[in-house]
């Protein structure tokens, strides 16, 4: 039974190609149809998800897992010409850092960011330094590799020690190199130890990753006690002092699911702080890149839909042939009626040619697909990104558009009457 | 060329093969009644077919009685318009009548469903046309496999068959032509194999040699002469006297009646 059954199929196909082989410019120009519709799914999906993918990764260094909350210059007092001369006091307190770890036990790691520029000065070379003075646990969020030597420790900050950690960025800066590793490096009018060397942040990246555009890591206590909480910027005229305790604090959860009820939470906190003004911005990479995911699902879609048309167009291209072939062959279908085919044997017959112009067309367009993106990226730099979902789906809709579209014509073949179709020259 | 009354018995074989496909035939599912005796092939009394053309109602056939019984050789003839291709379609299972009792191997016509009547004219009917029917995309060897390929026979068993039936018809060396390759004669014999293909019970040859020069007619007349020998149904739709003349017994139609039974 099996045995025959199997035979018939073949057969089925067998007699299916060979008349597609009969007319070998229709069938090729039918199939180029397909191929077309196929390869440009699959090269805008490629497109789509590589630009998405990089503006994804860009928000993931920020950490999905971390809140981030910066201090924010009340806009106010920037705004009244009054600011010269007198102190802004704001931003995120020491007393707010103790009132999270007291209040959210989801709290994985909390790291204080404070941010200073002072005077630096390395051998003979001199400059103003943007410095970080933060605790160790910065090292374990901001993950870098270590160029040289080693990174700030618990101990540094417990004994307010003086060393400082360059980034790739300052130590370029500054000149230095491994060799600099244990040399004096002046901040302020104070002595540094230099003890390592760490990798700066992507240049691309730039502004996304807390690490960016920093040269140099110092322990917080330390630049608590050396410098304070205030500074004061001198500009053309006027004069800024400004008091803040941190500017910036990363807070790291245990658990993913925690990020946007614990965002809640500290939204309500720091509302109910009495600052006059909205002195702080609390971030979400995770709310962005929630975000982001759904502005490349727009943009997936709107390609894939262009794309999807042409795949359409394709469709109808094999009907109208198929339809055509119907018409042509006439005769041949009233014989096999004549002889005994029965309708669903006549359908079968169409089909299987439909099927096999699509898929392929399927399969021819699928290397082609696979090689635009690949040419997309080497002449215009565009990250492409082919993913296999997007090589199933073209694949599948091409051929569920063939067997659509050939099934109608199949349909019109099969209700021929057979005396009639006899009788067509 | 081998004469057809040779092949009688040196085609032993075929006949063994053939009679394997009436027991490898469809259960009763699709048909019922296929065990029953097939003496009496066509049965029809009072059968009339009419057909709608606009407003104008065509009587083509009105009021037909015909019997054919099984190793009989009619000759149908008649003028055109008498209603003989209306005949023909009802006798080939192509078409049903309006009215009459109208049973062919044993089945009520009227009764049976499209896929019925296909299956009715893969296993009892062989047709032989005037302008032979033969597929072009095809070869000989396939077009005369083609009822055993819808009756879902091994590609084996069909290209064995298929063999044996071209050595019948004397075209053994011809197998792998295709049709536009062979001549007039030569294809009809193709045709003939075909047609012999699913070892019917009656052959339904309708004009077999309006194509054919006078000495090829007359071997494609040898040729059903031989089958009609071996103790085959066959029904000859001709205009031709001399044709005809083959048969043993005619019916002339005219007027959608049958104007002439000879018996």
């Amino acid at each position: 039974m099996i045995e025959w059954r199997e035979n018939r199929t073949w057969r089925n196909i067998r007699v299916g190609l060979k008349s597609l082989m009969l007319h070998k410019l229709r069938s090729f120009l039918t199939v180029l149809g397909v191929v077309f519709g196929v390869s440009s799914v699959i090269a805008m999906l490629s497109v789509g998800e590589g630009a998405g993918a990089q503006a994804m990764e860009q928000i993931r260094q920020l950490g999905a897992q971390n809140i981030i909350i910066d201090s924010i210059k009340p806009i106010d007092e920037e705004r009244s010409g009054s600011t010269a001369g007198r102190l802004i006091d704001y931003g995120i307190r020491y007393e707010d850092v103790q009132r999270i770890v007291e209040t959210f036990e989801t709290v994985h790691r909390l790291v204080p960011v404070k941010t200073l520029r002072q005077d630096g000065r390395l051998r003979t070379r001199e400059m103003e330094l943007r410095l970080v003075g933060t605790t160790h646990e910065w090292f374990d969020l901001v993950q870098r590799p270590v160029l040289a030597g080693r990174v700030l420790s618990a101990e540094d900050n417990r004994r307010a020690a003086n060393p400082v950690v360059l980034t790739e960025h300052g130590a370029r800066r500054l000149l230095a190199g491994a060799h600099t590793i244990g040399e004096i490096l002046r901040i302020g009018g104070h002595h540094y130890e230099v003890i390592g060397i760490i990798q700066s942040a992507d240049e691309e990246a730039d502004g996304r990753t807390p690490d960016a555009r920093v040269d140099a890591y110092i322990p917080i206590e330390t630049a608590r006690h050396r410098y304070g909480d205030i500074s004061v910027r001198i500009q053309a005229g006027s004069r800024e002092i400004e008091r803040v305790e941190l500017h910036q604090l990363i807070i790291q959860l245990d658990r993913i699911e925690d990020v946007e009820p614990t965002a809640a939470g500290l939204e309500a906190m720091f509302a109910q702080r009495p600052s006059s003004q909205t002195d702080y911005r609390i971030r979400v990479p995770l709310a962005l890149l929630r975000q982001a995911e759904a502005t490349q699902r727009t943009f997936n879609i709107v390609l894939g839909s262009i794309a999807g048309i042409s795949l359409l167009v394709g469709g109808i291209g094999i009907m109208n042939i198929m339809l055509a072939s119907v018409t042509e062959r006439t005769r041949e279908i009233g014989i096999r009626r004549a002889i005994g085919a029965r309708r669903r044997q006549i359908i079968a017959q169409f089909l299987v040619e439909t099927a096999a112009l699509s898929t392929l067309g399927g399969i021819i367009g699928l290397a082609f697909g696979f090689a635009t993106p690949l040419l997309i990226t080497f002449f215009t730099g565009m990250p492409t990104i082919i993913t296999v979902w997007s090589l199933v789906l073209a694949l599948g809709i091409s051929m569920g558009i063939g067997i659509l579209f050939g099934i109608y014509p199949a349909m019109r073949a099969a209700q021929l009457d057979p005396i009639t179709a006899l009788r067509h020259e | 060329m081998v004469s057809a009354a040779n092949v009688a018995q040196d085609s032993v074989p075929i006949f063994r093969i053939a009679s394997d496909f009436v027991h490898s035939m469809k259960p009763p599912s699709t048909i019922s009644g296929f065990g029953s005796s097939p003496t009496t092939v066509v049965e029809w009394s009072d059968v009339h077919k009419t057909y709608r053309m606009g407003d104008e109602k065509v009587h083509a056939l009105n009021g037909v009685d015909w019997t054919i019984r099984q190793g009989e050789y009619w000759a149908v003839m008649g003028p055109s318009g008498s209603g003989k291709s209306t005949l023909l379609n009802l006798l080939g299972c192509l078409d049903r009548p309006s009215r009459g009792r109208c049973r062919m191997f044993g089945h009520e016509l009227r009764e049976l469903s499209d896929d019925q009547l296909s299956e009715l004219r893969l296993r009892r009917l062989g047709f032989i046309f005037q302008s032979f029917n033969l597929i072009p995309q095809l070869t000989v060897c396939e077009n005369i496999e083609l009822p055993l390929f819808y009756m879902g026979e091994t590609a084996r068993a069909a290209g064995e068959r298929a063999r044996a039936l071209a050595v019948e018809v004397g075209l053994a060396d011809r197998l792998q032509h295709r049709p536009t390759e062979l001549s007039g004669g030569q294809q009809q014999r193709v045709a003939v194999a075909r047609a012999l293909a699913a070892d019917p019970w009656l052959l339904l040859a309708d004009e077999p040699t309006g194509n054919l020069d006078t000495a090829t007619s007359a071997q494609i007349m040898e040729l059903l002469d031989g089958l009609h020998a071996q103790g085959r149904t066959v029904v000859l739709v001709t205009h031709e006297d001399q044709i005809a003349s083959h048969a043993k017994s005619a019916l002339h139609m005219l007027d959608g009646r049958i104007d002439k039974l000879i018996v």
